[in-house]
């Protein structure tokens, strides 16, 4: 045993000895395993960062009320009297000034794009006070919050950094109005940072939706008293709602796109792992041929197989490791926090989001990199320890 | 020797290799004529420049300094184009490690030099079969260079040598990797090109026995022509 | 053409080695294929846009309705040619992953509007005599499985009924096919008529009108004459190509364009750096054989050629066979089932990567090439 480690420690040092000869060989392959992993996770995190934003858009025992039969805010829609009696139901925290619930509605404005000029759908959602306690992480970081009663609004983060005029101080057109940018919020990197929110009171006037809402959102208090929220609800034969918690609405808005990225993502990734295969598989087998005659010398002298077979996958295995850590490091530095925005299918309207590298992918990366590795080093591998000895001290 | 008759022409000929900042100086002042119709061997100790002299013969490499004319023609100042041209047209290499294609059969070996010709394919096919067939290969033509023995092989590497019937023959060591027998075979097989074809034969060789098939044979050392014998 | 069969023997020369490097290539020519395909899933409807068609929406915001007043007007501006128009119509169908787009819209001019949904005369009549007759592509169709004479149930959380229920149901009269690859045929038309009967709210409301003008070359200026007629009214518009409006939609959705031809250049760049450094390799090993040549008479630039040969031969194999294999697996269809609109490898893609094909032969194979090139004969002759 003792022995077998010696002869894979000499037969190793060997190998990692004469691997600067190969190196235009060995760089080569490592740089496509690189590549390979870097475009893996870099696409991923996008999928990753739309989540990111889904979930943590979900606060802790928040709940979401729709009208029944409506599969998103937009396609919701109750009178101002039905949204009184929802946030009046059994369950609900209490606040200094009522229960911790938001009767809101949800509109579609046009504002360019930074990037490309060109109209994108931009989420304005009116709230009532006590929607910032709702959303927990809502914090104003410039300007501040808008006078419930006037025409102004906040913009989130996100929708700040995508979308153009939308600083403090600048005006942006709600129906035939100007209504001045007064503060700008973040939320935790939810999908609020994607939206502008205004009084909605006032947004209701701007819309003509006379006294109708879209959604009521609330906080529990405490995550148990859900189905008493819920039961209290839909026996209400006044009501034609449903109830959902917030993570739940999230998960299901974002499954289209979040399906669509990691179905395409992955196809992408396994069709480029085959080639990095193919590639490492070639490396090595030339690496391999490059030291048919060293390997036949050290088995001619009494070196077993098995040693042999080690070292090479030892030498495949480091070069696709290397490989791997470049190309993970490499999309972490590109990608991780870059921001983008696309179109959220569900509620046809923007949603900004950061490209997500966290550790789950990069190590799903260099695990990655590490299969292709031993794949490409396997059969040269064995191959080498197979040749015949006389056949391979022969060959030039 | 008759004036006319001079198919090799070499003249104060000079060849120094650069080794990096070093200067090695192979061939100096080199005079030598060779006729038509002659079996040559050149022998020497090693670094003698035997080798370097063959190549410069044959359009391989260039002097330093001198002239090089075969047949009239001076061949030290062409372009490498017309170089090529030229050996493709009137030179035949015999390795003495045969240098077949492997991934060519015997057959596609021979064809090889025509190539660089007009002929059509069925052209090539034909000339390859009737040199296999001077070389007493018939039978082999859809052999791999692995399938052949040493003295198989150089056998297609002589059919390759005289395929385009060139002026001149260059063997380097034909029979260095050879065992007596079958190099006894190769040089019978030589013989009987200069003497039934009268192809000219120029042959570098380091074994007695083999210069002895010559006609003359030249000793070269440090570069210089030593001695000459005739038979 | 006598040389190619060196080539192909050189080639057979380390198999393994040369199936690898082929099997490389095809990789990369698969993803540049299939990627070609999605990248026209999410910007295929800018190319098949109609150059004399605009669309009239409403400026405040897309959500918003249109009066139906505003008809008679558009038609009164100079240089217009047809109006009708579209509402969304949003319905679901059993579930919300289930999602297609649906639109209402008059019959007869829609078509007349679209001659790139085809229906042949017959199918058409038996739409416009259908009440309750809905029109969905082939690609709908193939999706769900379904014929003609089928009844389909939706429900519309945007549009109740009068009698206060949310669910449609529609009769499938027949079933339109594109006019050429590109066109979207998973969309479902619904009858104006039908559905302003029925629905409860938003009387005297569309969604947005489409308009066709006679001078595209005009496009611009009609657009803005458009607005201008309903500038400072209670429902102001916007009006823009109908190119415009998608591209619009395809930037919100993230330059896919760019990103996907990062990732094929990521690729590409890949594979050369593997294949090319393999060539090297090889001719490198080969510098005996280069020399022979050379020595039988083979020229400094046959033998560059030779090389040349080589690496084109390889190429175009593994991309020939790569390309291939993409168009085989788009044939198969969309893998999301049914989120792409539409799912094929455009001919100027195919084109493109015949050319790169030959630009990678060339790009692999000029570096070893050049060096057999410069061989010199006497160095590498083995004696």
């Amino acid at each position: 045993m003792f022995n077998t480690l010696k002869q894979i420690a000499a037969v190793t040092r060997f190998s990692f000895a004469s691997l600067p000869q190969r190196l235009g060989s060995s760089a080569s392959a490592m740089l496509g395993i690189a590549g390979v992993v870097a475009v893996m996770v870099g696409v991923l995190s996008i999928a990753q960062g739309i989540m990111s934003t889904m979930t943590s858009s979900a606060g802790m025992g928040n709940v979401m009320v729709l009208r029944s039969g409506a599969d998103t805010e937009m396609t919701s829609g109750f009178g101002g009297e039905d949204a009184r009696l929802i946030t009046e139901a059994p369950g609900l925290k209490q606040g200094p000034d009522g229960p911790l619930a938001s009767r809101e509605l949800f509109v579609i404005i046009n504002l360019p794009m930074r990037s490309t000029g060109t109209d994108a759908n931009v989420p304005l959602r009116g709230v009532e006070a006590a929607a910032a306690e709702v959303r927990q992480d809502f914090e104003i970081v410039e300007g501040r919050m808008f006078e419930p009663g006037l025409a102004e609004v906040v913009v989130g983060l996100g929708a700040q950094m995508e979308f153009s005029g939308l600083d403090v101080g600048s005006t942006i057109k709600v129906g035939t109005a100007q209504w001045p940018v007064v503060g700008v919020f973040s939320a935790g990197g939810g999908i609020s940072e994607s939206e502008i929110w205004s009084d909605a009171r006032v947004l209701q006037d701007g819309f003509r939706r006379g006294n109708s809402y879209q959604s009521v959102h609330a906080t529990l208090d405490s995550p148990d008293r859900f189905n008493e929220f819920k039961d209290a609800l839909t026996s209400d034969s006044r009501l034609n709602v449903q109830v959902m918690t917030e993570a739940e609405y999230y998960s299901e808005q974002s499954q289209v796109l979040y399906n669509l990225i990691t179905v395409l993502g992955s196809l992408i990734a396994v069709i480029m792992g085959l080639g990095a295969i193919f590639g490492a598989l070639n490396t090595m087998y030339t690496a391999v041929s490059a030291r048919t005659r060293e390997i036949a010398t050290l088995r001619a002298l009494g070196f077993r197989s098995g040693p042999v077979i080690v070292s090479v996958l030892a030498e495949s295995l480091l070069l696709a490791l290397v490989g791997g850590i470049i190309g993970a490091g490499l999309a972490w530095l590109a990608f991780d926090g870059f921001r983008a925005a696309t179109l959220n299918f569900a509620s046809f309207s923007a949603i900004t989001f950061a490209f997500d590298v966290n550790l789950g992918l990069l190590t799903l990366g260099i695990v990655f990199a590490l299969v292709i590795g031993f794949i490409g080093g396997f059969f040269p591998a064995v191959r080498a320890a197979r040749t015949p000895v006389a056949l391979a001290l022969r060959e030039q | 020797m008759n004036e006319n008759n001079t198919l090799v022409d070499v003249r104060g000929v000079d060849k120094v290799f650069k080794r990096g900042s070093e200067e090695i100086h192979v061939l100096g002042g080199l005079d030598l004529q060779i006729p038509d119709g002659e079996f040559l061997a050149l022998m020497g100790p090693s670094g003698s420049g035997k080798s370097t002299l063959l190549n410069l013969v044959g359009g391989l490499d260039r002097p330093t300094q001198g002239s090089v004319t075969i047949g009239g023609q001076r061949i030290d100042d062409m372009s490498d184009r017309k170089l090529a041209g030229w050996r493709a047209r009137h030179v035949g290499l015999v390795f003495q490690f045969y240098n077949l294609m492997p991934v060519l059969n015997a057959r596609k070996n021979v064809e090889l030099p025509l190539l660089l010709t007009k002929l059509s394919a069925s052209e090539r096919k034909k000339r390859a079969a009737i040199a296999l067939e001077i070389v007493g290969l018939s039978h082999r033509l859809g052999h791999f260079p692995r399938q052949l023995s040493g003295g198989e092989q150089q056998r297609v590497g002589i059919a390759r040598a005289i395929v385009t019937d060139p002026t001149l023959l260059l063997c380097d060591e034909p029979t260095g990797d050879l065992d007596r027998k079958a190099g006894d075979e190769i040089l019978e097989l030589l013989q009987a090109l200069n003497r039934d074809q009268g192809k000219t034969i120029i042959m570098v060789t380091h074994d007695q026995l083999a210069a002895n098939r010559a006609s003359r044979t030249l000793h070269l050392d440090k570069g210089r022509l030593e001695r000459e014998v005739t038979v | 053409m006598k040389y190619f069969s060196l080539i192909f023997a050189s080639l057979k020369r380390k198999k393994l080695r040369t199936m690898l490097t082929l099997l490389s290539i095809m990789i990369a020519f698969l993803l540049f294929g299939y990627l070609a395909a999605i990248k026209t899933g999410f910007t295929a409807g800018v190319e098949v846009a109609g150059v004399d068609r605009l669309i009239t929406r409403n400026k405040v915001s897309l959500i918003n309705l249109v009066p139906l007043a505003h008809r008679d007007d558009i038609l009164q501006i100079d240089g217009v040619d047809l109006v009708t128009h579209n509402t969304w119509f949003g319905g679901i169908y059993q579930q919300p992953s289930n999602f297609f787009a649906q639109f209402v819209v008059e019959p007869e001019q829609y078509l007349e509007l679209y001659p790139e949904y085809v229906l042949s005369d017959e199918e058409k009549e038996s739409w416009f005599s259908n009440r309750t007759g809905v029109v969905i592509g082939s690609g709908l169709a193939k999706r769900f499985d379904w014929s003609v004479g089928d009844r389909v149930p939706l429900l519309a959380p945007i549009w109740g009924q009068k009698d206060g229920s949310e669910n449609w149901e529609f009769e499938i009269a027949a079933i339109y096919e594109g006019a050429e690859q590109g066109v979207d045929t998973s969309q479902m038309f619904i009858p104006y008529d039908y559905f302003d009967e029925a629905r409860r709210g938003g009387e005297g409301m569309v969604g947005w009108y489409l308009v066709r003008v006679s001078d595209p070359d005009r496009a611009a200026q009609i657009a803005e004459d458009i607005d201008r007629a309903f500038a400072n009214s209670r429902d102001e518009t916007k009006t823009e190509p109908e190119g415009a409006f998608i591209q619009g939609f395809a930037n919100q959705i993230g330059n896919i364009g760019f990103i996907i031809t990062a990732i094929v250049s990521a690729v590409f760049f890949t594979i050369l750096l593997v294949a090319g450094n393999t060539m090297a390799y090889t001719v490198r090993e080969r510098t005996n054989e280069l020399a022979v040549l050379k020595a039988i008479g083979f020229t400094n630039t046959g033998v560059l050629g030779l090389v040349l040969g080589e690496s084109l031969v390889l190429t175009a194999m593994g991309g020939g066979l790569g390309l291939l294999i993409a168009w085989l697996m788009v044939s198969a269809g969309d893998p999301t089932g049914g989120s792409l609109p539409v799912f094929f490898i455009p001919a100027t893609d195919l084109a493109l990567g015949v050319f790169l094909i030959v630009a990678l032969a060339f790009v692999v194979g000029i570096f070893p090439a050049r060096s057999a090139q410069k061989l010199q004969i006497s160095d590498a002759l083995r004696r």
